[in-house]
């Protein structure tokens, strides 16, 4: 324990001794490259413990049953699926990561070369390796009481029905060519690798995202083209997915670094200028988002509402947790009041009250209430210390499912029969907005989704924002800087439980009913991870974040684009979570003051952050300087 | 090299521990003018407390005569309770409750020394209770758990405490020790990370469907002439009680638990005087990983089934029961989980009846929250917690 | 010069598809609306749908489904299939396809079902799926849901696409009717189901506990699900109704694990019967604890079918309860459309999904779906080498269901989509070894 203890615990990469200060590396800087390592002089206890946890994982996501499930679908017909697909990321990363070196001042960087292949193949026939003994495992025991997926489905899946000899040898096979690709991502130029990354995306992607697309080319008319993309049953054609990548391979070919010249032009432009053209792109994705539905048929246009509604809850989460910094774990319980209310004064066959409203008149009552609710709910939180807090408002957002859920209260609220036959929303008598129509419903969030931007955005740049933030940072030296933290935090809590509650005023009138099992526990942490995931703090995070998990893998009882991952949807929010907190922490789209926030311990040369964001971003850039200058 | 590298990290442990910060947000509090806020909150405590004693009031109406017109007036279809039904009321409460002690107490120690709440705790329990429930189908299987009863059960503990210890050990190697020093919200959202990805691999791995411990030999289900109490109960609350005592030695009177206490104190100045912090760290998470599996195998005697979600309410609720105990305080943390299993197994029939609430069995987590929050409301620090800790700083 | 022409080609190419997405729109809008008044007209005809079979049923009123030659017919399966009740939809889905594959081709032509769908037992993930049905406008009918509660914000949906809907295991009197004539609140036209009506079930229980058993306090225990509640509520009014007293009716939580509480609850009572139609594990519990309740130690324990499953018969603490639930002793019902009994399904069943399915609804799911291909095939014509099935005339059939022969006995239609054979039986189950005895051990039957 003790001679382990030394080991940099943020950087289980760090470089074995072996391959410590050589001659020429101690004073030449990170730019130097030390020449490539011998093939065979690996690091093998590296390898091997790199291998072993891969397998490990290979094993685990066999055993969860990934692989059978996921293999109806198809990424490229007759080649592969996804079930194979889940079954080779592992090695690869593994391979690819076995060959990184730390960046560090006074080590030397040794030019990637053969050493870096040999040992990604090493790497990932270890990792692939783990399917071989699974496969001999199942063949010879039977372990199918706990493990409910240890099957000879599963065995036959592994074997290419082939038997386990052949999964023994494919597996390793596999594992070391598809290592020693990970390794060779590591050796390839830069570009090289951006347009093999680009390709492998598209491809990626587009099968993915097929339903979306077929639907939006069938409203286009030109099915014919999508026909000849995509497989009958699913995937991409062969010659589809050729196409493809050539495609984009020379997209990215062509197109290196012009996008981030255009950032980089935009973010040079001052003043007037910049906000026009920071108008123009929100008026082109307005518009983009305003046309898009009319070709998408229903299927894209309930996607769409989907994330959008999740769009306003992650918003309205965003000001209490992103700006605020009060974790809210019971963000649920306004969305839950705000559909709750909504039915009630809108439906005329909720129990007691029903005052049959309009929509529009009854959003006044919505708003008036989830606001109460939210002063009522953070008034005894709000001094709270984050933890304690955290489970006070978890335990608030229980208690309100409860009531709703509760006998005690069915007479008012519906109790476990819910409401049902909820009028969908009146604009003003001009339409209807119903979940029949989801295009409508489509709007109506997109309409809200645009105050709640245009609110974040204004807040945050307000001095309310700013209090929040100061806040956030430090409370006492907030309130020693004279902001009354009370009243602010409370003000977070009621802006975000504002938010909340209009989508849950839509959700209400696109549903037609509401039953208390909408709005379990489940729904408050998957908001959390949309926000952590897309950038806390960040608007276009936030969208982004819900559009990628909302849209693809689904919400609490949402289906995604990608439906066979239904089983796995948690389990894949979970370990997001926990991979994003440790790699980062700031999200996919950072907000800059957070990353500063995040990242200021790293400047004073903290070991927490460092290695693993080297590794994503500073890592790779400073490899392509390197690359580019040897 | 040991000292060199655990004194940063000392530090940064040090960050979260109440110092400086409370003794200058405590007197900033005082002097504060009372606010709308205060005033509502004192109206709310004021409130929560009277309906509180009203409900007590009328049920003990109640129980002198149920025809009562204080105990009819709000609820007149009010029956009172039996003597019999009362006990077996406050022995469920207590079994249900030292359950949650045990799971707290993780929670708890987690807090002394990292000073962050790790959420995935309930999980490690939900693990244990699983691990006990495939070792002791595998025994009833190859006919040892009936045979050898008392040999199987001890041997399914000894498997469970090494797996879920085994669990909190890995968990806090993987997902917590990269974060020390991390904002203290970041670890907490990992944590609910943890949590969820441990729920939902149980999941995928052995099936969504709720999974049945072998059957027991009649004497732990029969009620005993002792206090007409089910054996299992009994074997829970004593077996509870015994772990207890085990972990207040080992953390009061062994060196290991004195490291641990210094951990807790202070880790920089622990280093300095040669403790191994991150192995106390691990240490801390191996014996609360135990004292959870414990717990689990508790747990699938009393009720003899689990499943996937077996973890994460009552995690939730020990987690509650460490706060209201006052968290970093083990004594705290049992007597939270105790006064948490009482209430919600009581308060129910004891205060929500008399007060004409219908269906009062399905508030009862709602009723284990509000004794959370109205502890919090009335006294901050918890039960037992002496100071307050530092603001939040996340 | 060459770029700009293509932009601007692009340009217009872009606003007629726009000018004809619009005009579609208003189409479709007029579509929906007259649907449902559509659909009320026909229903004279309905009583000898036999001698029209030669030509086809419908008017046309909802629209025609053209199957061109090569292409299949489409129908799907709406189930709960991921989560804690696939036990109840996945023998559900696979149930339509043996049934598909048993049924064979319509006038030559495949059923095609796709993806089975996921309801998600809840009205959002019902709402979601839904709409991918209606997306495509091939779909004949949907043989789901698996709940009640995603039906509720389904049904209107597939059923205003002109589709029919088939639910093998929905029983909330919310989507069809009180059995007194009154439709529910959430019937729609051209919603179908072969499984019973809650109503039916509470009364068979209400009647067996009172009159057979000759108890008169009972007390009910939900766990806060839809159906749960809903059943234990037709019951505690039949009893009622009866004359019974009904001593507590209450809820627990599904995570519930400390029944003692509750039992406590309905003990102040004193009881001579409980019963909590739930599901496990929650069951499990309370069928564990209530003997060591004081005030319950003789109370008679009642269960519906969604405890009626190998699992929880197995539990020692089981031995002596009663069951109601659909009955389920098939024997020689057979399918009049595929000549198949229900131990000709198992024990395909069993080959080819390794185990028994776990609850009691598959030969409703079966039956269900040998209707809706039966309707599909009476209402279809061919037209040169297509295929044409009209809407109309499918709701036609079904509405003019009597006396067909399922595997779960006797079906027939009345005006409100209830087509499930209504007969609920229960059984005593005296011992947790022998469960198969059990399971036959009838000793009451309603009506």
């Amino acid at each position: 324990m003790s001679l382990t203890a030394p080991s940099d615990p943020g950087s289980p990469a760090a470089p074995a001794p072996e391959t410590g200060p050589s001659a020429d590396g101690a004073a030449d800087g990170p730019n130097a490259a030390a020449p490539p390592r011998q093939p065979l002089a690996q690091d093998w206890r590296r390898i091997a413990r790199m291998g072993a946890i891969g397998a490990l994982g290979q094993i685990f996501i066999s055993l969860s049953n990934m692989p059978v499930k996921l293999d109806g679908r198809a990424i490229i017909e007759g080649v592969l699926s996804l079930g194979y697909l889940s079954l080779v990321v592992l090695p690869l990363a593994a391979g690819s990561r076995v060959g990184y070196q730390l960046r560090r001042e006074g080590v030397p960087f040794h030019r990637p070369g053969a050493h870096e292949v040999v040992g990604g193949a090493a790497c990932g026939a270890l990792v692939g390796g783990g399917l071989s003994l699974l496969a001999v495992l199942i063949a010879n025991f039977d372990l199918r009481e706990p493990l409910v997926n240890w099957s000879p489905i599963l065995a036959d899946l592994l074997a290419f029905n082939r038997g386990t000899a052949f999964a023994v040898v494919i597996w390793l096979a596999i594992g070391a060519a598809v290592g020693a690709a990970g390794g060779l991502l590591r050796v390839v130029p830069p570009l090289a690798r951006r347009v093999l990354w680009t390709m492998v995306l598209t491809l990626f992607g587009s099968a993915v995202l097929e339903s979306l697309t077929t639907d939006l080319a069938e409203g286009m008319g030109i099915e014919g083209l999508i026909d000849w993309f995509y497989a009958p049953r699913g995937g991409l054609t062969i010659t589809g997915a050729i196409a493809l990548a050539a495609g984009s391979g020379a997209l990215a070919f062509v197109g290196r670094g012009r996008i981030k010249g255009a950032k980089s032009r935009i973010d040079a432009l001052e003043g007037p200028a910049r906000n026009r053209a920071h108008l123009g792109l929100i008026l082109a994705t307005a518009a983009v988002l305003v046309i898009l539905p009319m070709f998408a048929g229903k299927l894209t246009n309930e996607l769409l509402a989907n994330v959008g509604l999740f769009v306003l809850l992650a918003l309205g989460l965003n000001i209490v947790v992103g700006l605020a910094g009060i974790l809210d774990l019971g963000y649920v319980a306004f969305f839950a009041v705000g559909s709750y209310s909504a039915a009630v004064l809108t439906a005329a066959a909720s129990p007691r009250i029903n005052p049959e409203l309009p929509w529009f008149v009854a959003l006044i009552g919505v708003v008036i209430l989830t606001g109460l609710v939210g002063l009522f709910i953070g008034a005894p939180v709000i001094r709270m210390r984050g933890d304690y807090l955290a489970i006070v408002t978890l335990g608030f957002g229980e208690i309100i499912r409860l009531l709703f859920l509760s006998d005690w209260l069915s007479g008012w609220l519906g109790g476990s029969q819910g409401i049902t036959n909820i009028p969908g929303a009146d604009i003003f008598g001009l339409a209807e907005v119903a979940g029949t129509d989801p295009r409508s419903v489509f709007y109506l969030v997109l309409a809200f989704c645009a105050i709640a931007i245009y609110v974040s955005w204004r807040l945050e740049r307000s001095r309310i924002g700013r209090a929040w933030m100061a806040v956030r940072e430090d409370e006492t030296v907030a309130e020693a800087m004279g902001i009354n933290t009370v009243n602010v935090k409370l003000l977070a809590f009621v802006v975000g439980a504002v938010l909340g509650s209009f989508s849950g005023a839509i959700f209400s009138a696109k549903v037609g009913s509401v039953f208390p099992a909408s709005f379990l526990i489940l729904v408050s942490i998957v908001i959390l991870v949309v926000v952590i995931f897309g950038g806390m703090g960040n608007i276009v995070g936030v969208i982004a974040g819900s559009a990628v998990l909302i849209g693809v893998l689904g919400g609490p009882k949402q289906p995604g684009l990608l439906a066979e991952f239904s089983e796995f949807k948690l389990l894949i929010y979970g370990a997001l979570l926990v991979w994003m907190m440790l790699a980062r922490p700031e999200g996919l789209i950072p907000s800059v003051r957070r990353t500063r926030e995040l990242h200021q311990e790293e400047l004073a040369q903290d070991a927490w952050l460092r290695g693993q964001t080297e590794d994503d971003n500073g890592g790779d850039d400073v490899r392509q300087q390197s690359g580019e200058s040897s | 090299m040991r000292c060199a590298n655990a004194g940063p990290r000392g530090a940064r442990v040090r960050m979260n521990r109440p110092g400086v910060g409370a003794s200058r947000a405590a007197p900033t509090g005082r002097r504060r003018r009372r606010t709308r806020v205060d005033w509502f909150l004192t109206a709310l405590r004021v409130a929560v407390i009277a309906l509180v004693a009203v409900g007590l009031l009328a049920f003990i109406a109640q129980e002198i005569n149920p025809d009562n017109p204080f105990a009819r007036w709000a609820n007149p279809d009010a029956t009172g309770l039996t003597g019999a039904q009362f006990r077996g009321l406050v022995v469920s409460g207590i079994a249900q409750g030292s359950m949650y002690g045990l799971i707290a107490l993780g929670y708890s120690m987690v807090y002394g020394v990292l000073g962050f709440i790790n959420f995935a705790h309930g999980e490690v329990f939900m693990v244990g209770a699983m691990t006990g429930m495939i070792t002791s189908n595998k025994l009833a299987d190859a006919g040892l758990w009936e045979s050898n009863f008392i040999g199987s059960l001890v041997f399914i503990v000894v498997v469970s405490i090494i797996v879920s210890s085994l669990t909190a050990v890995v968990m806090e190697r993987v997902a917590y020790r990269p974060l020390r020093g991390a904002p203290r919200l970041i670890p907490l959202i990992t944590s609910i990370g943890v949590s969820f990805f441990l729920q939902n691999a149980s999941v995928v791995l052995l099936g969504p469907a709720s999974k049945s411990y072998p059957d027991v030999p009649d004497w732990v289900k029969a009620k005993h002439t002792f206090l007409q109490i089910e054996g299992a109960r009994i074997l829970v609350i004593v077996v509870a009680a015994l772990s207890m005592a085990a972990l207040w030695y080992y953390v009061d009177r062994t060196k290991t638990g004195k490291a641990m206490r210094a951990v807790a104190e202070d880790a920089e100045i622990a280093a300095l005087m040669g403790i191994d912090v991150n192995r106390t760290i691990v240490k801390v998470f191996a014996v609360g990983g135990a004292m959870a599996g414990m717990a689990g195998i508790l747990w699938g005697i009393l009720f003899r089934s689990v499943i996937h979600t077996t973890g994460f309410l009552p995690g939730i609720k020990a987690f509650s029961a460490a706060v209201v105990g006052g968290i970093g305080h083990l004594g705290g943390a049992m007597a939270g989980g105790l006064s948490i299993g009482v209430a919600e197994s009581v308060g129910p029939l004891l205060i929500l009846e008399p007060l004409g609430v219908s269906g009062v069995s399905q508030l009862r987590d709602a009723v284990a929250f509000s004794m959370l929050i109205i502890v919090l409301l009335v006294k901050p620090a918890g039960l037992f917690g002496e100071r307050l800790p530092a603001e939040d700083r996340a | 010069m060459k770029r700009k022409l293509l932009t601007l080609l692009a340009a217009l190419f872009a606003l007629t598809l726009f000018a004809a997405a619009c005009g579609d729109d208003g189409d479709d809008a007029t579509d929906t609306a007259t649907a449902p008044a559509a659909t009320e007209a026909p229903e004279e005809e309905m009583d000898e749908p036999e001698e029209e079979m030669m030509d086809h049923l419908g008017d046309g009123s909802l629209g025609v489904v053209e199957v061109d030659e090569g292409e299949e017919i489409q129908i799907r399966s709406l189930n709960a299939i991921t989560g804690d009740v696939a036990f109840l939809g996945l023998p559900n889905q696979r149930g339509v396809e043996l049934a598909i594959e048993h049924f064979g081709p319509i006038h030559g032509f495949g059923v095609d079902i796709g993806t089975g769908l996921d309801d998600l037992c809840s009205a959002d993930g019902g709402q979601a799926a839904a709409q991918a049905i209606v997306a495509d406008d091939s779909v004949v009918g949907v043989i789901g849901t698996s709940c009640s509660g995603a039906a509720v914000a389904a049904a209107p949906l597939i059923t205003n696409a002109g589709m029919v809907m088939i639910s093998p295991s929905n029983t909330s009197p919310a989507l069809t009717s009180d059995l007194a004539g009154t439709a529910g609140e959430n019937y729609s036209v051209g919603y179908y189901r072969t499984a019973h009506n809650d109503l039916y079930q509470g009364a068979a229980m209400a009647e067996f506990v009172y009159e057979d058993l000759g108890l008169t306090n009972a007390a009910a225990i939900h766990d806060g699900d839809p159906y749960t509640q809903g059943l234990a509520q037709a019951f505690a009014d039949a009893y009622e109704e009866l004359g019974g007293t009904v001593i507590g009716f209450t809820g627990v939580n599904k995570e519930d694990t400390d029944m003692v509480p509750v039992l406590t609850e309905i003990a102040a009572g004193g009881p001579d019967a409980l019963f909590f139609p739930i599901f496990q594990p929650a069951g499990d519990h309370i069928a564990a604890q209530a003997s060591g309740v004081a005030g319950l130690e003789n109370v008679v324990l009642l269960a519906a079918d969604g405890l009626l499953t190998d699992g929880f018969l197995e539990l020692s603490q089981t031995a002596g309860m009663y069951f109601s639930g659909p009955d389920v002793r098939f024997g020689d019902n057979t399918n009049e459309s595929t000549g198949r009994t229900a131990d000709d399904f198992l024990s395909e069943y069993e080959t080819l999904y390794g185990g028994a399915p776990e609850a009691a609804f598959w030969a409703h799911s079966y039956d269900a779906t040998t209707l809706l291909l039966e309707a599909v095939e009476a209402a279809s014509y061919a037209d040169g080498d297509t295929l044409v099935i009209d809407r109309q005339g499918v709701r036609d059939y079904l509405n003019g269901v009597s006396d067909y022969s399922g595997l779960i006995g006797s079906i027939s239609c009345d005006e409100f989509g209830d087509c499930g054979a209504q007969r609920i039986t229960v059984i005593h189950h005296e011992d947790p070894n022998d469960i198969a005895t059990s399971k036959a051990n009838v000793v009451f039957e309603y009506p």
